[in-house]
């Protein structure tokens, strides 16, 4: 007991001698990197708004930017675990292709043969076999890169060719569309929305969720008589999460219908047409919904269970983990199974939103996803990364993309400022460290 | 201490382990009483690592066998090894660098909720016990290893040795990152686990670190066993030469290694 108290004085007098937005930060313990994100983040959306004359800062903007970033922000949160082992995947585009492509076969043209079209089980059978032809491909990388110790970066850059090339193979090249009308709410758009009503109980849950996360972890910490942050600060942080919680639904349930599907659905459900329009909201989109229930499942992996420590303590120091009995090949394959179940996810997502697939789906999506991945703190040397920053990442990319296309910037010209920006986070990223020790 | 009718707790017989045509340890014997420390001296590059890894699990030996209490032990990776109640402090200080002292000291057996979860707040608590007893000044419990001092890692690496029961505990070059103070601390603790029944192997170049802690030594030399002496029975000069030389003393038992008398 005695060293508990001499810590919590030693914690006061440390406390004393600081700034008050220094002790801020000790209080709410917030990470100050993903704040600085957050800054970034603003500064981006701020600037295009003023330089697109108001146009980046309307809901239907910004929904439009949260359907944007699902496919690449699932990927991304798969792409931490990875870099985090010091390894690389640069086959996560291609990869997305051909499960794409294959879900894409096997729903338009495969199973209505087998079940009949439009069959309300094509949707989940499609999903599941694009999911475990996901996990299946990435476990072979994952086994390739473990067992026969071939470099992650040559595998996957030959996943890369070898998974373009199949996709192509599939249907020489053809594009296969449509795709099954309820697959296809995976994708967004005005059907695969959630509506008001739903945004708001999600968005109560997931108030809900954070303050009984801050109550149990206040609780857990007294248990064991663990220091504890001060009153005002956990109810600044509850507000704070509520506040962007709440907000990020008010934003996207003040985006309508267009008025020509509005006008469709009225007729067909024999509502009248009023004055002004019919206000319908879009509310969250179904794959933003799938996002950021991958970004927490992710998270609970890497943090709350024993593989997600193993994963960083292997990033960490490869020997020690070694040494201390982990099954690091295990490991690797599994983190790699891993990101082959969420490409197959990414994949679901892209092909739905564009209801076809492509022999040229996910290209380039690679180095988006470990832009994102890197952008968000995922430190190349190994070892650190969060899911939350990688997210964010994503959504850093996502708004300078749809920005500049906004603004009116022209193809080549964004692909510059992406690899640009690119350069410049792990730079920064770079210097951070460097003064962090 | 050594007693030759009771069975000792190691025995290393006739190991060798050979890497590209060199081999790093040949026909080397060892053995370990509980309750005793045996250091194990040679310069740099004379095998005691090599050796000591393979009754870690580390390495695969090539030839020879271990005994545990006098049953042949099967062991091919570091977990094998942990489940014989072996338990390794390595030189190179092999924790992980970038996450926190709790995390550290449970890698690979960590405790877990009835969910599957990770219990941290369950091992952070054992930690700060363990870490209390061992050192009562070390406060900083949520930073990463890396923000540590070489003795903060040091105790950090121990108690994670000691955590586990262990039944024997092989220390290589326990002090050679620390400071005078910190060097006394890791040899109060070698004594406090000593009189737990614990056997140590003691793995160091320089004699003066182990020569009073041990209770006997056993020499290498370019792979080879130059002999085992007790403590009590020769001086440090003597085993100087026995480092050197491969000389051994009239008291020493000598092993393959030794010098050719004429």
């Amino acid at each position: 007991m005695a060293d508990i108290t001499t810590t919590a004085s030693a914690n006061r007098a440390r406390s004393a001698s600081e700034n008050p937005v220094k002790r801020f930060f000790r209080a709410t313990e917030i990470d100050t990197r993903l704040l600085g994100m957050v800054g970034a983040l603003l500064i981006i959306w701020i600037g295009f708004n003023i330089l697109s004359g108001g146009l980046f800062l309307t809901p239907r903007n910004l929904w439009n930017l949260s359907v944007q970033t699902a496919s690449v922000a699932v990927m991304a949160t798969g792409m931490v675990l990875v870099i985090v082992t010091r390894n690389i995947d640069l086959s996560v585009g291609s990869i997305l292709g051909f499960v794409g492509m294959i879900m894409g076969v096997l729903q338009a043209e495969l199973l209505p043969q087998l079940l009949g079209f439009n069959h309300p089980a094509i949707w989940i059978v499609t999903l599941l076999c694009g999911l475990l032809l996901g996990a299946a491909i990435g476990a072979l990388h994952g086994s390739i890169i473990a067992f026969l110790n071939v470099p992650s970066f040559i595998v996957t850059l030959g996943g890369l060719l070898v998974w373009r090339g199949a996709t192509w193979f599939v249907t020489s090249g053809r594009t296969v569309a449509p795709m099954d009308a309820t697959f296809r709410l995976m994708g967004g758009g005005t059907e695969g929305s959630i509506g008001a009503t739903a945004s708001w109980i999600v968005g109560a849950l997931a108030c809900a969720a954070i303050v009984a996360t801050i109550a149990n972890s206040r609780k857990q910490r007294k248990r064991f008589g663990f220091p504890l942050r001060p009153m005002w600060a956990e109810y600044f942080l509850v507000a704070i999460g509520c506040a962007l919680v709440l907000g990020a639904v008010l934003i996207v349930n003040s985006y309508p219908w267009p008025v020509a599907i509005a006008r469709k659905f009225a007729d067909a459900n024999g509502i009248a047409w009023p004055e002004g329009g019919l206000f319908i909201p879009h509310g969250i989109a179904i794959p933003v919904l799938i996002a950021i229930v991958v970004g927490i499942v992710m998270t609970f992996i890497s943090t709350r269970l024993r593989f997600g420590r193993y994963v960083f303590a292997l990033g960490g120091n490869p020997e020690a983990a070694e040494l201390a009995g982990i099954k690091t090949r295990w490991v690797t394959v599994k983190i790699f199974a891993l990101m082959g179940i969420l490409c197959a996810v990414a994949a679901a997502i892209s092909t739905a939103r564009l209801n076809a697939a492509t022999n040229a789906q996910g290209e380039l999506d690679e180095l988006y996803t470990i832009a994102a991945a890197v952008i968000g703190g995922t430190s190349l040397a190994g070892g650190m990364g969060t899911i939350a920053g990688a997210m964010l990442g994503a959504l850093v990319m996502q708004s300078l993309q749809s920005g500049m296309v906004l603004v009116g910037i022209d193809t080549p010209f964004q692909r510059i400022v992406v690899g640009m920006v690119l350069v410049v986070a792990v730079w920064l990223d770079t210097v951070y460290r460097a003064r962090a020790k | 201490m050594t007693d030759t009718t009771r069975t000792p707790l190691v025995e290393l017989k006739n190991i060798s382990i050979s890497f590209g045509g060199i081999h790093a340890v040949d026909n080397a014997s060892v053995d370990l009483y509980p309750g005793e420390v045996v250091a194990l001296l040679g310069h740099n590059g004379a095998g005691k690592s090599t050796l000591i890894k393979v009754l870690s699990g580390a390495y695969k030996r090539d030839g020879g066998e271990i005994l545990i209490n006098g049953e042949p032990a099967d062991i091919g990776n570091p977990r094998d090894a942990k489940k014989y109640g072996i338990e390794t402090i390595y030189q190179t200080l092999a924790v992980a660098d970038n996450v926190d002292a709790a995390a550290n000291l449970y890698l690979g057996r960590e405790l877990r909720t009835p969910w599957g979860t990770l219990d941290d707040v369950a091992m952070e608590a054992k930690t700060r016990e363990v870490m209390g007893r061992l050192n009562p000044n070390f406060q900083r419990f949520k930073e990463p290893v890396k923000a540590l001092s070489g003795g903060q890692r040091q105790s950090v690496a121990i108690a994670r040795a000691i955590l586990f029961n262990a039944r024997i505990l092989i220390m290589d070059e326990p002090t050679a990152a620390l400071g005078p103070q910190e060097t006394a601390q890791v040899g109060e603790l070698i004594k406090q686990l000593k009189k737990e029944g614990i056997g140590i192997f003691l793995i160091s170049h320089d004699i003066h670190d182990v020569f009073d802690l041990a209770d006997r030594v056993s020499v290498m030399k370019n792979g080879q066993v130059v002999g085992h002496a007790r403590t009590e029975d020769v001086t440090k000069d003597e085993v100087l030469g026995m480092i050197i030389l491969g000389k051994v003393p009239p008291k020493a038992i000598p092993g393959p290694g030794a010098m050719q008398t004429a």
